[in-house]
Formats: C-alpha cells, structure tokens, sequence
C-alpha cells in the first residue's frame, strides 16, 4: 500500500476485529486446531472414518478411541482439507466429543451441524452446509468400530 | 514485516498526484459541466481535456472516449448496448470462457431475451483458440468479446490476431462488432485501438492507481450502442448522469502516469514476478503455476498448492500480513471454484488450492523474499491438518 498516502490514520480506527469472515472462536481454532492426527503411522485408532472430497472442496477424516466399558469417546483425532470453518467446525467436533470424559457413541454419532455451529458463534450462512462435514466422517467412524467389534465378537 | 498488498489486480491505491489533481473538483470547482455559467464551464472543460488525453493515448478521437461509472458498467453497455441496438444484423454473440463476470453475466442477461450465445474454449494456458474462432462465427454474430488479459491467470490474448480473423470474415459489412475488456491491461499494455483492431474497449480507474467508481468505454465511430442509463444524456446520450468531474479528470490523470512509467515498470515486474515464480516452484514441493509462462501479466502469479485450500491459505497469510486472494470454491459467493481455471482444465482439487498473487508499484524484492520466507511455513502447517496427501 502507499505509504505516503496513510495521513495517519490506522487500519484499526475503522476495520475492528469482528470484521474477521468468522468468529472469534473459528478463528482459534482455525489458527490453532485442537486434537489434530500429527502422524498416523503408529496411531492405532478403534474406529476410522471419511467424508467428502478434494474436489469439493473438503475433505474430513476421523480416528476414534473407545473406552470399552462405558463406550464412550477417548480420543477424538482428525485431518482436513478445507476453508477455516471446515477446519475449525472438525476442531470443534473433537472437543465436544472428548470433553467432559467423553461423550457415549450413541449421543456422538446423533452429533449434528447446528450444535457445531452453535458451539462455534455461528458461520456465515453459505459456509452452513458445505463446510460441516465432520458429523458425517465422525457417525462412519463409530460404524466402522460397532462393526470391528462385532466382527470381533464372532 | 506487514501490510504486504499483493492484490493489485483487485484494486490500487489511489496513487498521490492522482489524488491532487482530483481534489479541486470536489468542493472547489464543483459546477454541473451542463451550466452554461463559469463554474460550469470550468468543469466542462476539465472533463474535455480529460477526454482529449485519454483519447490520444487510445489513438482515438474525444468523442469516441464515454465515461462511465466502472468497468463493470463500461462491459455492461459494450455487451447489452451493442446487442440490443444491432439486432437487425443478428442476435447471436461469442464471448470467451474466461471472460470477466462483467461480461459473462450481461450476457447470460441477453440470452434469456433471446440472444444465441457462443462461449469460445481456451488452452490450458489460457489462450483463446483462433481456429475455434474461425469456425464460431456466423452471419448473423453481431459481437464479439475477448478479455484482453485475464484477471485471475494473466493471459494476454492475441487481439490484433482476433480482430484480424473478424475484418476477414466482416468483409463490406460492419458486423460483427469487437469489444475488449482491458480492465488489466491499461496501463501495461498499448490500448491503441488501431493496431488493436477494437470497435469497443473497456478499461476503469480502480486497476491503474486511479480512483474507484469510473470507468471507460471507447466507442469507434459509427457503432451503435442503445445506451443502458437514459436522462440528461451525457456522453453523447450513451450515458446519461451529471459527470463525476473529479474521478474523470482523476481516470485520465492515472492513465497518463501508467502509460510514462509502463515500459521501465513492466520490465521490473516482470523481473520480479520470474523471480517469485522460479523460487517458488523450486523450493515448495507440489505447488505449480497456473496461466502462460511468456504471455503474462507482469504483475501476476497464480500458484495452485497441492494438498491445501485456497480460502484457508488466504487467511493464514492475512494473518502474516500478506494480502492475496483465491480462486477456491470456499471463497466465492456462489461457492463454485473459478470459472477461468475450470476452463483451462485444471484439475478442481487444484483449483481449489490457486492463490494470486499480483504485483504493484511498491512491491519490492525484500516483500517478494519475506513471502518467500513465510509461504512455505504457512503451506507446511496447512498441509499437517490437511486430509490430503
């Protein structure tokens, strides 16, 4: 930008934070996303699952752990091609379903867009459908391991 | 280092002797140019030199320059004003694929009134296929429309070749008529309408270090356009409106400078884009660049990463204080990745990891070396959340 032509005005006497596209709380998740799958190789994970695709856009993919006993959700790990609300929507995910000990698989696999979006102070209306995905990627996840246990148990 | 604007394609700051040339004309000599008094006459004549030098710089004469209130609205009249007024000759118009929205949604507008329109295929650089040109054209084609240079990938058209193959095929007659978007292309590459070949040529303020909110339209004599805003009838009854005196004389200023310094400030960019494009290409691993390699902007670069989506890109330069923008899905409005890098066939998910990045007057090598530095940082941290590999 021209430097000459500032007359000293700051870029923060008329543009504030909350005209940030998101949230405050996408941007902290997008800037610093929670539970994210560092290295798979190693990671043994229960129950895995996948949504979406490059060409779309967005991609999610999930690793669960499951405590056996209670049935409820250990560790919650993920990766994600896509825009920040994507990015941040599958962060999100993995906090709800891991907080407070763990939600059961049945609470988690009825997790739906809204309550994500809820627990992010909402999106922009267009980024509603295409960007939250990771419900999908999280309920083929609890399938994958419901089958393996069941395979298991045969 | 921060407020790194490499977005020079979207718009320019307005540049400091642009700006004071335009200041008197707010409070200061603000009559209505129509007023027979003095201050009306100031003004009258102050659009009247611009028009003058601006028309010397197309090679054109004062009464084909039309000022209007944007590019968008200069394509809007080239585009529906032609076609409406030309009907007798035909309805069937041809418009590259990778044209500009300005130009593609006018004339999406003209095909539900009943307009045949043909969408010319381009390379996978970007540039239109002369042959498939040759084959479109019809007796009844009224208009022809090919961006000079691209917005998103920089491809600069062949339009001497275009208007060439089109005088051909007119022979005696006056249809089909040629329009240029050269939004881009003013104050980089000759806008001389001769050598151009152009019956219409659309350029604005916003793109040249001139102020946003006007616009241009040449219109070569005896072209007949139905003008799209009617009243006082200004312009030559092509586009009626009291004229915004100081953005007009502010355009005509900005199009002066530009056309001094574009030999001397092309080749730098040019230096400094190859620089960019060669360094980068070497030292991110899967990134490649879209559009042509010689046939280019000097100001633009349009990089697809892979494994990364452009909208999150973006935001994480924003946050590095560098400013580019994006052709991904995830950014636009309709949620669709760009049409120009679907028409030159890039694979979507690469599509949607494109970032642009364009050039200005005060982007040096030490901004170009510092996003050097940082974009593979932010390309590495994107690709560890990605799903993609």
């Amino acid at each position: 930008m021209d430097d000459n032509n500032n007359n000293n005005i700051s870029s923060s006497d008329i543009c504030d934070g909350d005209s940030w596209v998101y949230s405050e709380i996408v941007k902290e998740h997008f800037f610093n996303p929670q539970n994210l799958l560092a290295d798979e190789n190693g990671y043994e994970a229960d129950g895995f699952g996948t949504t979406g695709s490059p060409a779309c856009g967005d991609m999610m993919s999930m690793w669960i752990k499951v405590d056996k006993t209670t049935n409820k959700i250990k560790e919650c790990k993920w990766r994600t091609f896509g825009c920040a609300s994507a990015i941040a929507s599958t962060s999100m995910l993995s906090v709800m379903v891991t907080e407070n000990g763990g939600m059961d698989l049945e609470r988690a696999s009825r997790i739906n867009p809204e309550q994500i979006i809820e627990r992010l102070g909402g999106l922009p209306d267009r980024k509603f459908h295409c960007s939250v995905l990771g419900h999908l990627a999280l309920a083929e996840a609890i399938n994958d391991y419901l089958s393996k246990r069941k395979n298991a148990g045969k | 280092m921060n407020n790194i604007y490499l977005d020079h394609a979207s718009t320019t700051y307005v540049d400091k002797r642009v700006f004071n040339k335009m200041l008197p004309f707010f409070s200061h000599f603000f009559g209505n140019p129509s007023s027979l008094h003095l201050a009306g006459r100031i003004t009258k004549q102050a659009i009247d030199k611009a028009r003058a030098d601006i028309a010397k710089i197309l090679g054109a004469k004062k009464e084909e320059v039309v000022f209007t209130g944007s590019g968008t609205e200069s394509d809007n009249l080239a585009i529906i004003g032609a076609a409406l007024a030309n009907t007798k000759s035909g309805k069937h118009i041809i418009v590259s694929k990778i044209e500009h929205k300005a130009v593609l949604e006018a004339a999406k507008k003209l095909e539900k009134h009943g307009f045949k329109i043909t969408y010319l295929n381009v390379d996978n650089s970007g540039l239109v296929k002369l042959s498939d040109l040759k084959r479109k054209l019809r007796r009844d084609t009224i208009l022809v429309s090919v961006q000079y240079a691209n917005n998103e990938i920089g491809t600069i058209q062949q339009i001497s070749e275009i208007s060439e193959i089109i005088k051909k095929f007119r022979k005696d007659r006056q249809s089909p008529l040629f329009h240029t978007d050269a939004c881009q292309a003013a104050g980089v590459l000759t806008l001389d309408v001769n050598k151009l070949g152009v019956d219409l040529l659309t350029f604005n303020g916003s793109k040249i270090y001139g102020p946003k909110g006007v616009g241009c339209l040449y219109v070569r004599r005896g072209t007949k356009l139905e003008p799209q805003i009617v009243g006082g009838g200004q312009e030559m009854g092509l586009r009626s409106g009291t004229e915004n005196v100081p953005l007009i004389v502010g355009l005509s200023e900005a199009l002066k400078l530009a056309e001094e310094t574009k030999q001397q400030e092309n080749k730098r960019q040019i230096q400094l884009r190859d620089y960019f494009i060669k360094k980068v290409l070497k030292s991110i691993k899967d990134v490649n660049l879209n559009g042509h390699s010689q046939k280019r902007l000097p100001n633009n670069i349009n990089i697809s990463v892979k494994g990364v989506e452009g909208e999150s890109l973006l935001l994480m330069l924003d946050k590095y204080g560098i400013y580019c923008s994006t052709g991904s899905a995830c950014s636009s409005t309709d949620l669709t990745i760009s049409h120009v890098l679907a028409a030159i066939g890039l694979f979507p998910e690469l599509a949607q990891g494109s970032i642009r990045l364009t050039l200005g007057r005060d982007t040096d090598k030490k901004k170009m070396d510092y996003v050097l530095k940082i974009l593979p940082i932010v390309i590495d941290k994107l690709r560890k959340i990605s799903s993609v590999k």
